[in-house]
């Protein structure tokens, strides 16, 4: 294997080779169980007031297909992309890592770019979070998922910042699993969204 | 050990005297004594699920007493006490049971449950839709184009079918003696029926938090003979429709004067008026002012010199008329009668 | 590594306290904030049955009345309730399993940290503009601008900051109990109170993103005028009723469980028996866990959600009697045969038996939906939760408390003020709540700040205060032991009481490693198998070697003070202070990240010399 420029004494899996990584990849796990209790939640909150526009548009004036389309490929290739980050890291690469994270990240950037410029276009057309109870429901359940990509883009970055200085160690490997765990994460949740939300939204009527 | 048995004793007795002492409440009110077929119903599960769980009590009791005076180690005890795993055999019957003794219970709540559940259109029962507001109770009868506040004008051994909801938050509507609750939601309308089997006065609560004066949302159920209640609907359409006589006394018609100028704009008096406050078409006839106070002179002028004191929150202001004025307005209200009801 | 670990600069004083990452001294934190937080609570309680005592009275206005419902229930449940469960199973879940610590110390300060300003936030209402007044549950509409106070706002955030502590707490007691235990601790071996702590952890886990999702829904609606709850343009209220019992009834048994844990503890060693049926003790114990989640509408049964739903959800409910009734027969069944002593703890596990049981049938009862037409929301309901949370739960950390005192201070408590307080406790509690299901069956709704003269309502009322005082005397008579105690010079032994599990196996208190070599378990009740065996004490898992221990950190106490500062924030609608507060909380993280804690290491001659001492 490709290990020559990494810390020779570096175990295999380094991100479970010491209690407390194991402990951290753990908790995450549970954590993650714990935000599926929260979108689900907010699923159930969407599902239940999608109807009532208020007079506000409905989401088949609204959603425009082909930008949502390209959102959601942009995100499931950063899922595919933080994959091979986290087999670099198995390998213990480290400059591939790093390369493979940053194209995560560019990808997570431009998903939130054309989230931003979505938002935008449909308070102009009058959907905004005050404008009914569908248009309240659409930005929380949304919107805290953009911001769990926002939060996700600034860790992963602390992440890669500090691996520059301290290097692929049993103490940053772990950070790098589980900000990838995190990423998956949130990458689930949006074809969730994009089903719910987009999908169902365009078909519309009153299913519910 | 002794003190423990005897707190217990001395416990239960206590508790015994309270309640013969209040004995189960008074017969307007209490669950305990149901004067409609939904009450008797939920009176009956009530007492079928209390039995099974005291007899449960009992036996815990019975075990607990003897284990407590047969166990307690006693000076001198030696050796160490056989360390029992379990037995399959106890934990299988103290499982068995119980799911045994809840089925038992389980047969009439499914029975009960879906016949309360029914609704009747109106061939098969009155119609009445009550709206919730704070603090007070609107009542309509779609059927009969009447409509009236706090107290509600029911027949006897007629089945009444509610449609409820609320203009402002939640609240819940209750008359323990004829059965048992249903929330008011804004936006939401819920539906349960409800029989009278005697003739009377029941007192409605309102059981849901709704504000600052939730413990005074009181209201009165007036049960009328069916054909009382027939004659009643009929007048309050005739008031509702028709021009209201002009009161007799001069103090009267000034009180009018007042009252149209300063509570009309929410209160309706024969059809006309506005909807934010009680309608007071036949004021004069109802048991309480505000639902809570005597309806007499004194309490209704009290009521109309500071509204925010007797009923803290509610929407009248207080409208800070002069004893003159109040003394007006009280006179002309005592006239707002339509039926003289027999009690 | 250990190249790089150093003795951190020892802080002593209230530094200490504010950087402790010590599980045992988080729970010590835990315990008093929590305590002082139920003398607030029951100070509102004692002022609201002095204004039920009669008819009519004015002690207190209809809005202070609902404020102080409001703030009774908030406060009781979640920075009472909750934080006292947290102190035991802070200072005693990592030594019933053999822990030096828990798995994320830092995780475990912050989550104290977080619930402590979330809980002064909420109270800082009383001097901001008036308290929360909906009701601890908040219904909306009555929680939405148009009908409440500014209080809302306080209780919207202040839990949220809360929940967020408790939920890492959680998180943080599930991957010690999972990853932590002690060589040959397995599963089947841990003790009760452990397997308590670990499903309650586990209900945390679901239930609070629940009602996180619901004030975050009703900040919105407050805040930014989103529609979520405003019938007007298009909003439902019941969502706020289903979020909010999606988290309120596993609550219960996150409440409930623990109390349960304590009871299986003390009734077993109080009986010197080991517990009865400790397989289906754990069994049960997380089948109510599970059942907690499928039940939640029982609390809705009035909502109208008709008749199938009412059903199915009222059945579901009374299957949870089986699992509770297989708990009650089993500690009957662990006294049995035993040798039963009666020092404080167990007059509260025995107290507890009786006074449960009836909490629990009047659940039952409670889950015949027709039935419950009537009960609910009446004073029948007050009762019923009452005898449980009380008269379960508290009676529950009553017992546990005087159980693990002396392991978690070093010092016995006062069994003469013990009986006294329990007495005391248990009577008046009788007293107040018992007549309480009358009244409510007697036509008298819960949340009412008066009543009517003349509608037969007066004399339970009456009683109802009287039983109050008795409380109140039973809880100072707990504060004088607990001052007695702390002013005795009497040091406690390290098993006072013929225990079974791990904790009785080291000093009391434990030194900050708690275990100088890991102990090797050999069995259930790990500590009784050895004396059993003839053992003085543990064997080992390991040598004598050098411990590594965590370094303290003023970070969770500054990263939780941003949430409170950015909480204010919120509710002024000031956005610099938003964000100074957010600049603070996130700037501590990424220290936290940024900076690694290479921990300090115990040396074997300073662990022989504490050995000796202790």
């Amino acid at each position: 294997m490709a290990t020559h420029h990494v810390n020779a004494v570096l175990p295999d899996e380094p991100e479970k080779a010491t209690l407390e990584g194991k402990n951290k990849i753990l908790g995450f796990w549970l954590f993650l169980g714990g935000e599926t209790v929260l979108f689900g939640s907010l699923f159930a909150t969407f599902i239940a007031l999608r109807d009532q526009t208020n007079g506000g548009p409905t989401s088949q004036q609204l959603f425009d297909m082909p930008l949502v389309a390209l959102a959601t490929l942009l995100l499931l290739t950063s899922s595919l992309t933080s994959v091979f980050a986290v087999l670099a890291l198995h390998k213990k690469d480290l400059k591939k890592m790093q390369a493979w994270m940053t194209v995560t990240v560019i990808l997570g950037l431009g998903f939130l770019a054309l989230e931003i410029y979505e938002f935008m276009h449909y308070v102009h057309m009058g959907h905004k979070m005050t404008s009914g109870a569908f248009g309240s429901a659409f930005y929380t359940l949304v919107g805290f998922h953009g911001a769990h990509v926002a939060f996700g883009i600034l860790w992963i970055l602390t992440v890669q910042l500090q691996t520059v200085k301290k290097g692929l160690t049993v103490v940053t490997a772990p950070k790098f699993y589980v900000a990838s765990l995190y990423w998956h994460f949130i990458d689930v949740v949006w074809v969730f969204i994009f089903t719910v939300v987009y999908l169902m939204g365009m078909i519309g009527g009153k299913v519910g | 050990m002794k003190s423990w048995q005897q707190s217990w004793r001395q416990l239960f007795l206590f508790g015994l005297l309270a309640l013969t002492l209040s004995g189960c409440g008074m017969r307007e009110l209490s669950a305990l004594q149901p004067q409609g077929p939904v009450a008797a119903m939920q009176f009956d599960l009530m007492k079928l699920s209390a039995s099974i769980m005291i007899g449960v009590f009992i036996v815990v009791m019975l075990i607990l007493t003897y284990v407590l005076i047969r166990y307690r180690k006693r000076p001198g005890q030696e050796g160490i006490p056989k360390q029992v795993e379990g037995s399959h055999t106890l934990e299988i019957i103290w499982t068995v049971i119980p799911f045994l003794l809840l089925i038992v219970m389980a047969v009439p709540t499914v029975t009960t449950g879906f016949t309360l559940g029914k609704e009747y259109n109106k061939d098969e029962a009155l119609q009445v839709r009550v709206t919730a507001h704070q603090f007070w109770w609107e009542f309509e009868y779609p059927d009969l184009g009447v409509s009236t506040a706090q107290d509600l004008v029911l027949p006897v051994n007629q089945k009444v079918q509610f449609t409820l909801t609320s203009a402002d938050v939640m609240h819940a509507f209750w008359i323990p003696a004829l059965g048992g609750k249903i929330d008011t939601n804004p936006g939401l309308e819920n539906k349960m029926w409800l029989q009278a089997d005697r003739t009377g006065v029941f007192y409605g609560k309102c059981a849901e938090l709704c504000g600052a004066s939730h413990a005074l949302m009181d209201f009165k159920v007036d049960v009328l003979e069916q054909d009382e209640f027939a004659a009643w609907a009929e007048k309050m359409k005739g008031v509702q429709s028709a021009e209201p006589a002009a009161p007799a006394s001069a103090n009267a018609v000034q009180g009018q004067q007042i009252f149209e100028k300063s509570c009309l704009g929410c209160h309706a008096v024969a059809g006309k008026g506005g909807k934010l406050g009680p309608n007071l078409t036949n004021f004069a006839d109802r048991q309480r002012v505000a639902g809570i106070m005597p309806n007499d002179a004194e309490h209704l002028a009290k009521w109309l010199r500071d509204p925010q004191k007797e009923k803290p929150g509610n929407n009248m202001p207080n409208l800070n008329l002069s004893e003159d004025q109040i003394n007006s307005l009280v006179e002309y209200m005592s006239t707002l009668k339509v039926q003289e009801i027999k009690r | 590594m250990s190249a790089h670990a150093s003795h951190a600069p020892k802080r002593s004083g209230i530094a200490d306290w504010l950087t402790t990452v010590d599980h045992k001294k988080i729970g010590i934190l835990y315990l008093i904030a929590g305590g002082i937080f139920f003398l607030a609570g029951g100070l509102e309680a004692l002022l609201i049955r002095l204004q039920l005592m009669y008819p009519e009275l004015q002690v207190v206005g209809a809005k202070t009345f609902n404020e102080l419902i409001t703030m009774h229930g908030t406060t009781m449940i979640f920075l009472a309730a909750m934080p006292v469960i947290f102190a035991l199973m802070n200072a005693i879940v990592p030594l019933q399993i053999g822990a030096r610590d828990v798995a994320f110390p830092f995780v475990n300060a912050l989550g104290f940290w977080l619930f402590f300003f979330g809980g002064v936030l909420i109270n800082t209402s009383w001097f901001l503009g008036g308290a929360p007044d909906a009701g601890w549950t908040s219904y909306a509409t009555l929680a939405l601008n148009q009908y409440s106070g500014f209080g809302i706002d306080f209780y919207v955030l202040g839990l949220q900051i809360a929940g967020l502590g408790t939920l890492i707490g959680g998180i943080n007691f599930l991957v010690t109990i999972i990853n932590m235990r002690a060589p040959g601790m397995t599963f089947m071996r841990m003790p009760l109170f452990t397997w308590a702590s670990f499903v309650t952890s586990g209900l945390i886990l679901f239930a609070f993103p629940a009602i996180t999702v619901g004030l975050v829904l009703l900040m919105f609606d407050r805040l930014f005028g989103a529609a979520f709850f405003n019938p007007d343009a298009g909003g439902n209220v019941v969502i706020w009723q289903h979020l909010f019992w999606i988290f309120g009834h596993p609550e219960v048994y996150i409440l409930i469980l623990p109390a349960f844990g304590i009871i299986s503890e003390v009734v077993s060693t109080f009986s010197r028996k080991r517990l009865f049926g400790y397989s289906s003790m754990v069994f049960a114990t997380a089948l109510i866990g599970f059942l907690g989640f499928m039940v939640w509408a029982h609390h809705m049964f009035t909502t109208g959600m008709g008749p199938i739903a009412n059903t199915l959800f009222g059945l579901a409910t009374m299957l949870i009697a089986v699992p509770t009734g297989i708990k009650i027969f089993n500690w009957l069944l662990t006294m049995w045969g035993g040798q039963i002593r009666f020092p404080t703890a167990n007059l509260f596990a025995v107290g507890f038996i009786p006074t449960f049981t009836i909490g629990g049938m009047t659940g039952v009862m409670l889950a015949v939906p027709p039935a419950d037409y009537q009960y609910h929301d009446s004073y029948f309901v007050v009762a019923h939760f009452h005898y449980v949370i009380v008269g379960g739960l508290v009676f529950g950390l009553f017992a546990g408390l005087y159980y693990w005192w002396p392991k978690m201070f070093g010092k016995m408590l006062n069994e003469t003020l013990g009986k006294w307080n329990f007495w005391t406790f248990f009577i008046g509690f009788h007293l107040t709540f018992f007549p309480q299901h009358f009244l409510g069956l007697m036509g008298m709704p819960r949340r009412v700040f008066t009543y009517l003269a003349g509608q037969g309502l007066e004399l339970g009322n009456f009683i109802s205060t009287i039983g109050v005082f008795g409380m109140t005397i039973g809880t100072i008579l707990f504060l004088v032991n607990a001052y007695v105690s702390a002013k005795s010079s009497k040091r406690a032994p390290a098993d006072p009481w013929d225990g079974r599990t791990l904790e009785w196996s080291i000093p009391s208190p434990p030194p900050e490693y708690n275990f100088a070599q890991t102990p090797l378990v050999r069995g259930l009740d790990a500590l009784w198998v050895e004396k059993m065996a003839g053992n003085k004490g543990m064997t080992y898992a390991e040598p004598l070697g050098s411990i590594h221990m965590p370094n303290g950190s003023f970070l969770p106490f500054i990263m939780s003070l941003g949430l409170f500062i950015a909480g204010y924030g919120f509710m002024y609608h000031n956005y610099v202070v938003v964000g100074i507060g957010m600049v603070i909380t996130f700037g501590c993280m990424l220290m936290r990240s940024l900076k690694d804690d290479p921990g300090y290491h115990i040396e074997p001659d300073e662990i022989e010399e504490k050995g000796v001492k202790a």
